[in-house]
This record gives structure tokens, sequence and C-alpha cells, in this order.
């Protein structure tokens, strides 16, 4: 009788604990599934504001169609592949930002532009939804390192290979200088 | 993250016990005090005091705060640089709603958060704050205001103060008993024979001590917790020197805030009186150091994770344990990244017109745009009358203003 209690409080215990793993490990797959959704937000968001900033730019600086067209090309990329994997879109997002900063650089050169209050605006506004995307995908990464640390680990690697919990990819950034935003000086 | 929150939770509901205990016993003694034998029923007055100020306090502490402080509340267009700053650091910290931003018109660069969760959140900075950093550091103070928040600081904050205030209260009350209305006491004292004599003595002892114990405890809390926040500004913008050079600026600044009082005062990113005076500043101040806060932050070595930051505290103060929470220290260490600082001068100019552009719309000035170049910004007793420009004659018709009409502080 003792015996059966005993054996019965046992696996009781694991049970919760088991459930407890689990539990940890839904709660980091989910995490890593919203913020991965908060990039999704911002990198939309970059890609609705461009349109409006080349217009904007368009009538002072004629003599730069190159840069322009640099900028609509890789936006149109990354819209294009705005479904594909985590990787994928990584590449052509990180161009994107390439050819904004270029831009942004070129810009420095109309001081007619620099005074434009329209273009003040939405450099404001792309400036910030740059810095949310490197944030947003700061928060993704972390949120990928907490599953896969858990996924790896022990004692929740059993739970997560018996209920075949898949490591998440990293969004990675190619160079150091990715991570810093289009610094415009006036 | 959720690991140093509920290290968190765990730790504030121990504190909130223990000062619960000990206004319950100063409920008591006050009780002893008035009538021997009626401390149940001082027990029972604490109880209700507590309830009362608890319940004001939770659903209504932010905006009585935030009116106290004189907040206006500000919309994005208002300001659009300080809204994305927050909306970025919200993202970074992974809080699912954008907090109300409000602006204090006042030259002392502050800033404080408050609201009882994150769902019901404010964070306030002051005009002079807007005017004095650039984006880095405003992300560093932000970062820290939402620390707070993520950490639910605030409320906690929020209830060991409520218990505070009621500990001295009672206690007030208590010793203003014994020794003016003390006639019933003494004769029923003289009854009551030894026992009852030592009762007495020991509620005088606790009546006076309490308050004391209470508000050291609420001191030590409140420095921990803004070590911690830094400690998340740093992990959230993974660039301590934002903070740190944030810091440094308003630490410089001489103006004082003129609607912060010792009530308010826990509630500041800095000490928003000025230090004190050094020798007690360990134990008698709401804040940390100013000048050591800065130097843990630019000890942490290229890293940016709390494990960086707590032995950087460690090394920094010399103590032997540090303030972030065990559970929290396992995690992986990110690393820092060295953002450009921007050329300040020019930037500073446009950081100072927005801010002040800012203040004139949350007063009702109009603003018009002469063809000549210059803006006219119009008070509003104006409106309807025709102006000249004072620079090239133009005439205008002022408009009523366009800017966000004038909020309460209460959300």
């Amino acid at each position: 009788m003792i015996a059966m209690l005993v054996l019965l409080a046992v696996i009781v215990v694991v049970g919760l604990w088991v459930m407890g793993l689990y539990n940890g490990l839904v709660g980091s797959r989910n995490e890593v599934k919203n913020s991965w959704s908060q990039i999704d937000v911002q990198l939309k968001r970059r890609h609705d504001l461009i349109p409006n900033l080349v217009e904007a730019v368009k009538g002072y600086m004629g003599h730069e169609r190159g840069t322009l067209e640099a900028v609509t090309k890789a936006r149109q990329q990354a819209v294009d592949l705005s479904s594909a994997s985590a990787e994928d879109r990584a590449k052509v997002e990180n161009a994107l930002s390439q050819t904004l900063r270029s831009l942004f650089a070129v810009a420095e050169a109309y001081p007619d532009l620099k005074a434009n209050q329209n273009f003040l605006a939405l450099q404001e506004e792309l400036t910030a939804t740059e810095n949310k995307i490197s944030f947003a995908r700061q928060y993704y990464n972390d949120a990928v390192l907490r599953l896969n640390n858990r996924i790896q680990m022990f004692p929740s690697s059993i739970i997560a290979g018996a209920f075949n919990f898949q490591m998440e990819q990293f969004f990675q950034v190619d160079a150091p200088e990715d991570r810093q935003v289009p610094q415009v000086k006036f | 993250m959720w690991e140093l929150v509920r290290a968190n939770q765990r730790r504030a509901a121990t504190l909130v016990v223990v000062m619960a205990a000990l206004l319950f016993a100063v409920g008591y003694a006050a009780g002893e005090a008035l009538r021997p034998g009626a401390g149940l029923g001082g027990l029972f007055v604490a109880f209700v005091v507590w309830v009362v100020l608890s319940l004001v306090s939770y659903y209504s502490g932010d905006s009585i705060f935030l009116s106290l402080a004189g907040a206006h509340k500000i919309a994005k267009s208002d300001n659009p640089t300080l809204y994305n700053v927050v909306e970025e650091m919200c993202i970074a910290s992974g809080i699912s709603r954008v907090p109300d931003i409000y602006v204090i018109d006042d030259a002392a660069p502050n800033a404080f958060a408050t609201g009882r969760d994150p769902q019901h959140a404010s964070v306030a900075v002051t005009a002079g704050l807007l005017e004095t950093l650039n984006r880095e550091e405003l992300q560093g103070v932000i970062a820290h205001e939402l620390g707070h928040v993520a950490n639910r600081d605030v409320l906690y904050m929020m209830m060991v103060g409520v218990m505070l205030g009621a500990i001295v209260l009672l206690a007030d009350v208590g010793t203003r008993v014994m020794f003016y209305g003390g006639g019933r006491r003494r004769t029923s004292s003289r009854e009551g024979g030894q026992g009852q004599a030592v009762i007495l003595i020991l509620a005088v002892v606790l009546m006076i001590l309490a308050p004391l114990i209470a508000q050291l405890v609420y001191l030590a809390v409140s420095r921990r917790r803004e070590y911690l926040a830094d400690a998340c500004s740093a992990l959230y913008t993974r660039y301590p020197e934002g903070l740190a050079s944030a810091l440094e600026k308003i630490s410089h600044s001489t103006a004082k805030l003129a609607s912060a009082s010792r009530a308010t005062a826990p509630m500041y990113i800095v000490n928003p009186l000025g230090a004190t005076a050094k020798g007690l500043a360990d134990l008698s101040s709401t804040h940390p150091p100013t000048s050591e806060r800065i130097r843990i932050l630019r000890s942490m070595g290229g890293g940016a994770g709390y494990r960086q930051y707590d032995e950087a505290f460690r090394k920094v103060t010399g103590r032997p344990v540090g303030v972030v929470p065990a559970t929290s220290l396992q995690q992986a260490a990110p690393a820092a990244v060295a953002a450009p600082a921007a050329p300040d001068a020019r930037a500073r100019f446009e950081r100072v017109r927005q801010t002040t552009d800012m203040l004139w719309r949350l007063n009702q000035y109009a603003f018009i745009a002469c063809a000549c170049g210059t803006t006219l910004k119009v008070p509003p007793a104006y409106v309807g009358k025709e102006i000249a420009c004072p620079h090239c004659g133009a005439k205008h018709v002022v408009p009523a203003a366009t800017g966000a009409p004038p909020q309460a502080a209460a959300s």
C-alpha cells in the first residue's frame, strides 16, 4: 500500500516536471513566432515608406538616377521574397539597407532636399523603422537562442526530442556595419 | 528576460509581506497605546487604512502622479522622434503596448515611468531632457524607464510606498495619543499592572522604530531597482554608453525640477532634488550615486547582458553580491554594439527647436508659414485677427491652433 502511494507520488511529481519542461518549450517557440511577426511588421513598414521617399527625393536628385533605381530594385526584390525563409529574407533586406544608406549619404550633397520638411519627416520615419527592425531582430535572435538552448540542453532536450521541437534560424546580419542605422548629418 | 521579472515578483512579494507585518504591528501598538486591550481595533484600523490607500494608488496612482508632475500627454505628431524612440524600445524590451507618452515643461532633464503594469504604463520626460540628449542617449533613458515597466517596479514601489505612508501615519497618531491624550491610558495602565507596562514600552519602541525601518527598506529597494533598470537598459539597447552619457549630462545639469517633491523623487531616473551628502548617501538616498551608475555601465567591457552588468557592479562597488537575480545570469551574454555618435551642434539646435515648437503647440499657439520662409507662432488670444509678418509685412489671418489640444494629465 505504502509502496503504491510512493510510486504514485513519484509518477505525479515526474509528470508535473515533464509538463513544466514541455510548457517551457512551447512558450519559447511561441515567443520566437511572435517576435518574428514583429520583424515582419517593421519590414513591411519599410517597404511601404520607400516609394514615398523615392517620390519626395526624385525632383531634387535628378542626377542620381542610379542610386534611386538601386533602392527601388532592392525594395522590389525584398517584397517579392517576403514569404521566403528567414535566411533568404535577411539577405535581401540587408541589401535594401545598404542601398538606403547610400541614398541618404548622397542626399547630403543636396541642401534644398535637406531643408524639405517632407523629406526630414520621411527620414525620421525610416531611421526609426531601421532601428525597430534591428531591435526586433535582436529580440527575435534572443528568443531563438532561448529556444535552441532549451532544445539542446539536458533535460529539456529529451522532451524536445520526444515531441519533435525544431531548432530555429537566427536572423543574421552580414557585416557589423549593417547594424548601424544610416546616419545623415545636416 | 522573464526570469528576471519572475525573480523580481517573488522578491517584491516577500517585501510586501514584511512591510504589511510591520504595518499591522504598528497598528496593534497604536491601539494598545490608545487604550490597553484595543490592540485588535488598532489592527483593524491599520488594515482599513492600508486597503483604502492601496486601492486608490492601484487604480489612480499613475494619474495622480502625472498631474502632480505637471505632465501633458502628447501624440505622435507633436514629437515624432520621442514617439519613435519609445516604440523602438518597446520592441527591444518585448512590451506589447506602447506606453502613453507625457512631456513636462521644465528645463531640468529628467524622466520617469508610472503605471501598474505594462498594459497601463506611461512614460514622462521633461522638455530639458529632449533638448539635452541625442538620440542614442534618449534611447538609453527610455530603455531604463521601460525596464522599470517590464520589471513591474512601478507597482511594487507604489505598494511599498503606500505601506510606508500608512506606517508613518499610524505611528504618528499613536505617539501623539501617548503624549497628549494619555489621561485614560495612565489610569488603566496602573490597573493593568506590570504586563501592561511592558506592552506599552514595546509599543512605544515599535512606533518609534517601525517608520525608520520601513523607510530604510523602502530606500534600499528603490536603489536596487535603479541598478536593475540600468542593467535592462544596457540589455535592450546593447549600448551601455548611451545611458552612461545620458546620466552624465543629466547629473551635470544644475536646473532643479520644480514639480518634484520628496514623495515623488524615487520615481525619477536621477534624483530630481540633487544628491544627498556623501556620507549619508548609502542609506538615506532613493537613488544610487549617479557617478557609480555611470562607472558600472562603462566597465561592462563590451558586453551588454545582465551577467556583464552584474560583474561590473561587483567590481565597481566592491560588494560581494550583485544586483541581478541568479536565475537571470545563466543567459547567454550578448555583445554590445558600438553605435556611431552623431555630431551634436546642428542636431542639438534641431532638437531644441522641435521641443520648443512642441511646447508652443501644447499651449495652443497657432503656426503660420509665411511665404518669405518665416514661421509665425501666434498665441491663442489672436485667433481670427489679422497680423503682419515681422519680416516681409505680409498679412495673415490667425487660424485656430492646429496642434493637439491640451490634455488633462490623467489618461
